[in-house]
């Protein structure tokens, strides 16, 4: 009963935040600054999700996450697709820690 | 006139292809939030309704982390719905580029809602359309909660030093969309660089929490950006 209503309520939460803005803007015409601003958002959302996060992805491995962030940025960077820049990444994460070098 | 509305509309097929990589990033963490359900005691069915009806990957582990500490339910409920209100942002966004007035499946695209979905589809070029959010987040859910029920029923299948290294899969995923967009246009490098750079600002003044420093990064930075550059500079320097 408890772990139900914990379910209820968490999903609740987390559903209308993603909801209310779907059903009230999606058809509606919004004011150049706001437009602006929302065509912002995926870039600064990337931004605020990589940094710091990123590097602290592997729990005492800082060294190991970097590197193999920088080996995804440049396979990307070179035009590589989506699941070679993180085959890659994930890679040389894998060879740092087996190595035990970060 | 951007950019977005003058390329094609996605469809359903691109929703699952762009959808895989996500899929795969999502394994392995639900595969670690599954033993970690099973391990708080939780059942197979309690572990699974989370993944299931939640689907938020951060809240979820939190929620796990405050029962065992035996924090009041009302309070894990508070803490996942300020960790949630980035969500706002991501789902005003997306409904500013979203192309078709078939509003009959939103409640479904909603749903489905989470960074990474978010990420991938924000970044593409063509026209959001509802097949297309419905392909992509099918596809990812159905990583999350498979890989909830593999978790919880076979535990550990995935050497530590393999579970660790895939740690760092969904934000390699992160860069790499980052990146060619910052080639396009100096301007989005620096409100991605921006942003991050207040995000880490505000976590070392360690005055909110988490959730909150990530929606007052997105804020600030996307408030600055569209304050200072008008979008036509921004699809110039694209072009």
């Amino acid at each position: 009963m408890k772990l139900f209503l914990l379910v209820a309520g968490m999903t609740a939460v987390t559903y209308l935040p993603r909801l209310i803005p779907l059903l009230s803007l999606s058809d509606r015409k919004l004011p150049p600054f706001v437009r602006r601003f929302l065509l912002y958002i995926p870039y600064t959302a990337l931004g605020a999700l990589i940094i710091p996060g990123a590097f602290q992805a592997i729990p005492g491995h800082p060294l190991a996450a970097s590197l193999g962030l920088a080996a995804s940025g440049l396979c990307a960077w070179l035009g590589g697709g989506l699941i070679p820049a993180v085959a890659s990444g994930v890679g040389v994460a894998f060879l740092m820690l087996w190595l035990q070098v970060g | 006139m951007s950019k977005e509305s003058s390329a094609p509309g996605l469809h359903a097929g691109d929703g699952f292809r762009t959808g895989f990589p996500i899929l795969v990033g999502y394994f392995p963490i639900a595969i670690a939030f599954g033993l970690l359900a099973k391990s708080a005691t939780l059942t197979f069915g309690g572990s699974l309704s989370f993944s299931v009806f939640v689907f938020a990957g951060a809240s979820q582990f939190m929620a796990l982390n405050l029962l065992k500490t035996g924090v009041a339910i009302g309070e894990i409920i508070i803490a996942t719905l300020l960790l949630n209100f980035r969500h706002l942002l991501m789902s005003a966004s997306l409904a500013a580029r979203l192309e078709g007035r078939n509003r009959r499946f939103l409640p479904l695209v909603a749903f489905g809602v989470t960074d990474e979905t978010f990420a991938v589809a924000a970044t593409q070029e063509g026209g959001l359309t509802i097949p297309y959010l419905l392909a992509l987040e099918v596809t990812a859910y159905s990583g999350w909660v498979s890989g909830t029920a593999v978790g919880y029923l076979i535990g550990g299948i995935l050497p530590p030093l393999v579970q660790a290294s895939l740690g760092i899969g969904l934000y390699a995923m992160f860069v790499a969309l980052l990146i060619p967009q910052c080639k396009k246009a100096r301007s989005i490098a620096a409100l991605a660089l921006g942003a991050g750079l207040i995000n880490a600002l505000l976590g070392m003044a360690n005055l909110l929490s988490g959730g909150w420093n990530l929606v007052a990064a997105m804020l600030i930075a996307a408030c600055l950006g569209a304050a200072f550059r008008k979008e036509d500079e921004m699809e110039e320097e694209r072009a």
